[in-house]
Order: C-alpha cells, then structure tokens, then sequence
C-alpha cells in the first residue's frame, strides 16, 4: 500500500536549500573519490606511497643529476640520465639524413601544415572557406617543399627521415585512409555484389596479413609486376601500403558505426527525395561517424605508430635512428635516454590526437541533448 | 483482371492506380494481386492485422519497397527501377513514419529545410520560411532550435509531419503514425492530421485509431493477408461489415 504522507507533500513545496558543505569542494571531492570507503581509503594511501618514491626518483634522473653536454657518452659522469649526445644529435632526429642547408623546407611545410589542417579540425575558423581551399593544394606545396622542383634543389627520399618521416606518413595515411575507408564501409553494405565482394575481398586480404608484409611486398614485389620505366618512390609505396592498411581497418569501425544508425534515417531520407548519395553524407554518415570517434582515432593512434616499421624497407624514421645511435660505439649503452626521447615525441603526438578526439565528442554529443 | 493496362497519360482526378501488385519478401507471399486507385483529395485509412501487408503496401508507393509484379502510377509516373521515376514520385509523395525518423544531429528547423534546400534546391531563406510556416501549422514553431531528443514523441511526430510538408508533396502516405506514441500524445498528433485533411491533402493512412477514420476517411480498407478484403465508405464499414473476418478485427479493436 503506498499512502503520500502530509510530510511527502510539503517536502514538494519546500524552498532548494545548498547542498551540505561536506558533498562539494575539495574536501567533497576527496572524500568522494580517494576516501570513499575503506578499501578505496587503503588503495589512495598506497598509490600517494609508490607516486612519492617514483616521482623524485623519475625527476631526479631526468633533471637534477643529469647531464646535458659533452662530446661522447664517456664525457657523462653523472648517475642519472646522459643527455649529451642531444645537442649533437637532435637534427638528425627529426630530419633524418635530409641535407642540412635545406631543413628550413622542412620547417616551413611543418608550419604550413597547421593552416591545413586546423579549419578541418574545428568551426569557426577565421577565413575558413580559403583555408579549406589552401588545404586542397597543400600536398602539392609540401611534396614541393620536400622533395624539391619548381626553383628548389631536388632531395631524394631515401634522405627523409627521423620525426619528420613519421609524421608525412603518419599523416598522408591518416588524412588517406578516412575517405577510403568510408567508401569500402559503404560498399561493403552495397546492393551490388561486385561492388560488395571488392569491399570484402580488399579488407579482409589487407587486414589478414600483418603490415610488416605489406612493406615487404610494397619494396619486393611491385617493382616485379610493374613495368620496368615505371618507378614509385619508396615513401610513396610505403605511404600506399600504411593508408591500404589502415582503410581496412577503418572500413570496419565505421561499419559499425553505420549498423547503430537504424534503417529508418535512411528510409525516411530516401522518402523526402534525397539520393543515395546525399542521404549518406548529409543523414546516415555524420551520425555514424560520431558514434565512430573512439574507433577511428584509435585507428589512427596505430597508424601513427606503426610508420616505425618503415625500418624494414631501409628507411630511416626516428626509432631507426635511435637504434643506429645507441649501437654507435661513441653512445653505446645509452638506450633508456633514447627511447625515452622517442617515446616523448610519440606521446605527444597521439595523446594529442585522443585529447581532439574527446574535445569532438563532447562538442558534437552537446547538440543532441 | 489484375493486368488492366492503366492509362499513365496524367490524370489528375486519379493521383494513385495500382493495379495486379505482387511481392515477395523471400518465399512470403506479401501482396497478392492488389489494385487500388486513389483520386486526388481522397482519404483513404488502411486497417488490418499486423502482418497484412498494409505497411508493406505503402511503403511501394514511395518505393521503398520494390515490388515484384504489377503497376504502381502515381501522378501519371510509372515506378519501375528506373531512379529519375522513383525521384520524382518522391518529390511529390511525403511520407510519416511509425517511429518519427526524425535526424537527431539536426535541429528541427534543419529537419525541415533539408529537402527542400538539396532536393528542391530552395534558398536556405525561402526554405527557413517555408519551414516556420508549416511548423506553425503543426501548432510548435517555438520548438525550431530545438533538437528532436529534447521533443516528446508527439511534438516528434508533428514535427515529423511539416517535414514532409516542407517538400509541398500532392500525396501523403502515414504508416501507424501515432501507434509509437503514449496515449495523451495521440490527440494531438490526429488534430494535426485531421487539420490536414481538411485542407484537401490526398492521404493514405495505415491506422488502428477508427475514429480518425470515421471522422475524415473516404473509404476504409481492410486487408489480411496480402489482399484488400472489404473497401467502403466508413458509415458502410462501420455499420455493415460485409465479410466475417472484417467483422471479426473491428469486434477485435473497438472492444478495446
């Protein structure tokens, strides 16, 4: 039997009164979640344990009895991290072997890129529309750039390297394998068979092999079935093979994304008058793809990763360049500071990337609710 | 009988002919040997047992359901496989969904100028316009900046309902428009529907609410299985049911 109470009513009536002090604040926010209860009390008192002994030690390593100059590694007489070879070796770590005189290209194409890509980022951009515009001819202006012509001594690309290898083909696949792979996902779904088994037959071979291969195969096997005359570039063919690579993946992710959209977003375009193809872009994808944000730039996180294994044809990236240098004899030993290095610029890079990605989430989840 | 060559020069007191409709889903036999002609400004409500066809029979109209055999003209163009046809009768056949199918990344507003801006290619003023005036006419226009999530299903399915106005089709087809909604809501999605056919709109609409039909259908249909059973006008319908099996569902939903 449920009876409402004079009490229950009045309660209604009753003015809002601010929540008790203890639930809000510092103090709120503590006790709700470090304090919590007794075991989360135990676990707080022994994650401030460990952070105590690792942060000093992690600081005292990387700054106070470091070293940052001198000549060789036996030059370092410190406990803590030898950052010597830094100084000389910093270049090499982001450009590779690109000729020395001719890096400032290299920089130029890394600031142009910001104009770029930004007014594809974010909206409201001022002078979007040209900036979009100025995007649609960037490649054309960074393979210039890069590899020289128009005036600009030409450099070969087997002189790229370093950071800079990384981000041309962490970025040309990532920019590369969206669209792609939103075509394979679509015809994947297609009515049309030949259409449909192309999608399958494409994602499921890619993706069943193991990308170490596909390089192997890029710098191997196309030379055999192309004709003789015709030559691709070595960072071309393996911007090919990473951008196939990532499409398969991504092919599927957005498959799932399109499979949450219910039939009826379709229909009910469809039944307004919108082709297949509007219908698409201006309906069914947009929504799918939101919903689709975690699994593309996990993708893309991956990908950006996974240019290291360019190594295996001869090129250069950073990692390349880090291991020929802690096997350099003037250097030898000095692996943890290397790789710590890299793995910075790597940080960087795709904690950037899932930063954006949640900033976007939040922007376009804010418009439905 | 069902093969009757129909005469696809434009016919403007016949919007609708269907003559010998056949389909399959599979093996399933969905529609069987159906005709039907609607004239313009008619009122048609289709009723029947879920598993009819009556949904089925809407949805080729608009042709989103492909149908197998037989001929379906609607405003003197045939629908055959061939997309400029298909088109075109989409331009002039609006349609309301059992579950609204509003776009929940546009705003109302959006919604409703969608079409008429990429299918129509209206300017984005014109059809913003447009848009608040049939937005008023489904008594919401106050909610335009709002997002469908934030509507209750009714406010959904009026909204729903200028979005297919917004295209200023000849014909509109509802598929069990108020069937998703909860009970207070279903008036004032029917006040809305009545207004419109008040206005003269050509309507088909599949519905178990008998009191719209008896208020403002023409005629009355009842299908089982694939196959019109009984058509009359509602007081005939209502009144004198001539086969049993109609007898049987209207004894079945009016006792509820």
């Amino acid at each position: 039997m449920m009876t409402v109470t004079p009490s229950h009513t009045a309660n209604h009536h009753n003015k809002p009164r601010p929540p008790p002090t203890a639930s809000t604040g510092i103090i709120g926010w503590l006790r709700k979640n470090l304090f919590s209860s007794l075991s989360n009390t135990i676990l707080t008192l022994v994650a401030i344990y460990v952070l105590s002994l690792a942060i000093p030690a992690i600081v005292d390593w990387t700054f106070l009895s470091s070293q940052v100059s001198g000549e060789t590694r036996f030059a370092c007489k410190v406990d803590g991290a030898c950052w010597a070879w830094v100084d000389q070796r910093f270049g090499q770590f982001l450009f590779g072997f690109y000729p020395e005189g001719e890096r400032w290209r290299v920089v130029v194409a890394f600031i142009l890129l910001f104009p770029a890509l930004i007014p594809w980022l974010a909206d409201g951009v001022p002078g979007q529309r040209y900036l979009r515009w100025f995007s649609v001819i960037y490649p054309v202006i960074a393979t210039i750039l890069l590899a020289g012509g128009m005036g600009l001594q030409e450099v070969p690309t087997h002189k790229f390297g370093g950071f800079m290898l990384n981000l041309i083909v962490g970025l040309s696949g990532i920019v590369l394998s969206l669209p792609i792979g939103i075509l394979l996902a679509l015809g994947r779904q297609s009515k049309l068979p030949l259409i449909r088994w192309l999608s399958v037959g494409f994602i499921e071979a890619v993706r069943g092999v193991p990308l170490i291969t596909l390089l192997f195969v890029s710098n191997i096997l196309l030379p055999i079935f192309l004709p003789p005359d015709v030559t691709l570039d070595s960072v071309v063919r393996v911007i090919i093979m990473v951008t196939a690579f990532a499409s398969a993946y991504m092919a599927e992710v957005i498959r799932g994304g399109l499979q949450a959209i219910p039939s009826g977003q379709h229909e009910a375009a469809l039944a307004m008058g919108l082709n297949y193809w509007k219908s698409m872009r201006l309906i069914v994808l947009p929504q799918a793809l939101r919903i689709s944000i975690p699994g593309i730039v996990n993708t893309f996180i991956g990908l950006f990763k996974d240019t290291t294994l360019v190594i295996v044809i001869g090129l250069f990236d950073i990692l390349g360049i880090a291991n020929a240098m802690v096997s350099n004899p003037d250097w030898l030993g000095l692996s943890t500071e290397t790789y710590v290095f890299v793995a910075v610029f790597f940080f960087a890079v795709c904690f950037s990337m899932s930063r954006y990605s949640i900033w976007l989430e939040r922007r376009l989840g804010t418009k439905r609710q | 009988m069902n093969q009757n060559e129909i005469n696809k020069a434009p016919d403007h007191q016949k919007v609708i002919q269907i003559a010998g409709l056949n389909k399959w889903f599979g093996s399933f036999h969905v529609l069987r040997d159906l005709s039907l002609s609607v004239e313009q400004g008619e009122k048609i409500v289709i009723c029947g047992p879920s598993g009819s066809g009556k949904s089925t029979l809407i949805r080729c109209i608009n042709f989103l359901e492909e149908h197998q055999e037989g001929q379906i003209v609607v405003d003197g163009i045939e629908l055959t496989g061939d997309l400029k046809n298909i088109d075109a009768v989409r331009r002039e056949v609006g349609m309301v969904f059992q579950s609204f199918n509003l776009f929940p990344h546009l705003s109302v507003l959006e919604n409703c100028t969608l079409a008429p801006i990429w299918v129509r290619k209206t300017p984005q003023a014109e059809a913003e316009e447009l848009a608040m005036q049939y937005l008023k006419r489904v008594k919401i226009p106050e909610q335009a900046a709002k997002y469908p999530g934030q509507l209750s299903g009714g406010q959904q399915q009026r909204v729903a309902i200028a979005r297919s106005l917004c295209m200023q089709p000849k014909i509109m087809l509802f598929d069990e428009p108020t069937s998703a909604l909860d009970p207070e809501m279903i008036k004032e999605v029917l006040d809305v529907m009545i207004d419109l056919a008040e206005s003269g709109m050509t309507m088909l609409v599949v519905t178990h609410e008998m009191g719209f039909a008896a208020q403002v259908a023409d005629q009355v249909i009842f299908m089982d299985d694939g196959q019109i059973i009984e058509q009359n006008t509602p007081k005939e319908f209502f009144e004198k049911p001539r086969s049993e099996r109609t007898k049987l569902f209207l004894s079945q939903i009016l006792s509820n």
